[in-house]
């Protein structure tokens, strides 16, 4: 069990929480080939309110498909970080947009700020990829997939005729990765 | 949706797909080409799937005007040689019982799918629950026979998808898949195996001559079913029934059909039980303690059993794959001799019940209750296994 990891996005219905998470799973189980269980808050809290998707990434089987001692938690929103961030092991990685999480919460984790919506806003002009560039940062600052798969699952996920537009979200995603762990 | 093509790419078909998306996979994989249904949450993306799919395959996708519609459009086709499923959640489960017993009393083989949310009535629509276990036993009145599945994987979704269709037209019965909005709405790693790795059942046609067809044989637990339209003329009624399928009031014929009704099943019993059992790999002597639960609730059990062999405890998992018929036989072994059984389940305790009734009188069992419509953590039941008593 050890090599199992917990990974929450979390943020408000809209911005594409819950694809984030698809494309993340996908990325590990269809070109990682490792297993991997993705699951959500589905309600009427998934629109408008705090949203989660949740991932379970193993090379073993996994069990129990839910996080309860998380890994890796991306937080868009201060609502959803207020919310989700209990269950953050020690040792985890809490990744926030400092434009929308001003108050983060204290404890034995690290924490990396990433102007996502900024980036995806100003960089790539258009906001709506916030996801795939939150996905990039992800991945660039755990490794959680390589960069080859979930290049791939962000490539089979969008629609057609945006893929070099999520492509280069995912680069600047990648690259805001590169810039922080430079520091 | 599933993108189809991307695991193709690779030589093998790897998909992440919702429990719901698998259980649509699983009866095209089974040769299922009708479905009629009345889309409910948790278990609208089956009809989603389906109505794109099973017109690219030849079949049909209906959607009804309500449950009760549905069920009885299933049965129809079934009648009609076309093997046929519907699906739904509490709600709509409850208004297809009269059609369920009549499918069991006039034997049309077919497959129901409840996906169970939370409460009675129209309860909590995104909340799992496990509540619906006794009403796919005895959701239709008087005696009848029942064939229940419950996964606890998407991977077994499809898998059981398949042998709930095998054993409806094996046994001339409906057969209900039963699933928990969890692993519904879960997408998980599937590797879709290839047709020849595993069995499609085709129900028995009738031979002979058309004049001499009898549906309802008694000398046999399962007579051969002629589509409707094939030249075969026979009845269908819910009233009992003597061999031919036309209605009956003579004990000896009521008595015959009554118990044959339940006697196929009973003796097939071997053939559609199945279950999972862990023990710990250094086990020695008999179990102290028994971990049974099903669907979603399993999951995090096996995980807790685990936990619990990191410490020491000498903790066994049981796990019904088909519920009904109850796993009375391979229940009662696993347990024998065991100090306490613990049964977590999303309900007041039906699956406590039951195991209650098979266990030995000095075992004790625990339940662990939970109807907030939030899953039973692994937490939650290894603290019941560490629990000093």
């Amino acid at each position: 069990m050890s090599n199992r990891v917990e990974v929450r996005f979390s943020g408000s219905g809209g911005q594409g929480i819950i694809l984030a998470g698809v494309i993340l799973a996908e990325a590990a189980a269809i070109y990682d080939d490792k297993n991997a269980v993705q699951s959500q808050s589905y309600g009427p809290e998934a629109r408008g309110g705090a949203s989660k998707a949740e991932v379970i990434i193993s090379e073993g089987e996994i069990d129990y498909p839910k996080a309860t001692n998380i890994d890796i938690l991306l937080a868009l929103t201060q609502v959803s970080c207020d919310k989700y961030s209990s269950d953050l092991k020690p040792g985890g990685i809490l990744i926030v947009d400092p434009q929308e999480v001003k108050k983060v919460p204290k404890g034995e984790f690290t924490v990396y700020s990433v102007p996502i919506f900024q980036v995806a806003g100003e960089k790539i002009g258009r906001r709506i990829v916030g996801n795939i560039v939150a996905l990039g940062a992800v991945v660039g600052l755990t490794g959680v997939v390589s960069r080859k798969a979930i290049e791939e699952a962000v490539l089979s996920r969008v629609p057609r005729g945006t893929e070099e537009l999520n492509l280069k979200a995912l680069q600047a995603g990648l690259e805001e990765a590169e810039r922080l762990k430079a520091k | 949706m599933t993108p189809r093509a991307e695991g193709e790419k690779k030589g093998r078909d790897v998909r992440l797909m919702q429990g719901n998306e698998a259980c649509a996979e699983g009866a095209l994989a089974a040769g299922c080409r009708f479905f009629a249904g009345y889309p409910i949450t948790p278990s609208s993306e089956i009809a989603e799937v389906l109505s794109l799919y099973l017109p690219r395959v030849g079949g049909n996708f209906i959607q009804m005007e309500d449950e009760i519609a549905s069920i009885a459009a299933v049965i129809g086709a079934s009648i009609a040689g076309v093997k046929s499923m519907t699906a739904t959640s509490g709600p709509g489960f409850s208004l297809k019982q009269e059609n369920i017993g009549f499918a069991c009393m006039a034997e049309i083989p077919c497959v129901i799918i409840d996906v169970m949310r939370s409460g009675p009535s129209t309860g909590h629509p995104t909340g799992p629950s496990q509540a619906d276990l006794m009403q796919t036993r005895w959701g239709t009145h008087g005696d009848h026979p029942m064939i229940v599945l419950v996964p606890s994987s998407v991977r077994e979704v499809f898998s059981e998808t398949i042998r709930a269709f095998n054993l409806a037209e094996r046994f001339r019965t409906p057969v209900i898949l039963l699933m928990d909005e969890i692993l519904a709405h879960m997408r998980e790693k599937v590797v879709i195996p290839d047709p020849a790795e595993y069995s499609v059942v085709d129900r028995l046609s009738p031979g002979g001559p058309k004049d001499k067809y009898l549906p309802y044989a008694n000398d046999r637990d399962v007579s051969p079913l002629a589509a409707f339209g094939e030249g075969y003329r026979f009845h269908i009624t819910g009233l009992y029934h003597d061999e031919t399928g036309f209605p009956t009031g003579l004990p000896e014929q009521v008595r015959c059909q009554a118990e044959r009704l339940i006697g196929k099943i009973e003796r097939g019993a071997e053939e559609i039980r199945n279950v999972e059992q862990i023990v710990p790999e250094d086990q020695q002597g008999s179990l102290d303690t028994v971990v049974v639960a099903f669907g979603s609730t399993a999951r995090a059990a096996n995980h807790a059993v685990k936990e619990a062999w990191q410490r020491g405890k000498n903790v066994g998992f049981f796990r019904p794959v088909t519920i009904w018929p109850f796993p009375i036989r391979e229940l009662g072994e696993f347990c024998r001799g065991v100090r306490r059984i613990i049964v977590p389940e999303l309900s007041f305790g039906q699956l406590a019940g039951e195991v209650r009734k098979w266990i030995e009188p000095s075992s004790r069992l625990v339940p662990l209750n939970r109807v907030d419509a939030l899953p039973i953590s692994p937490e939650e039941i290894l603290d019941r296994i560490l629990e000093v008593d």
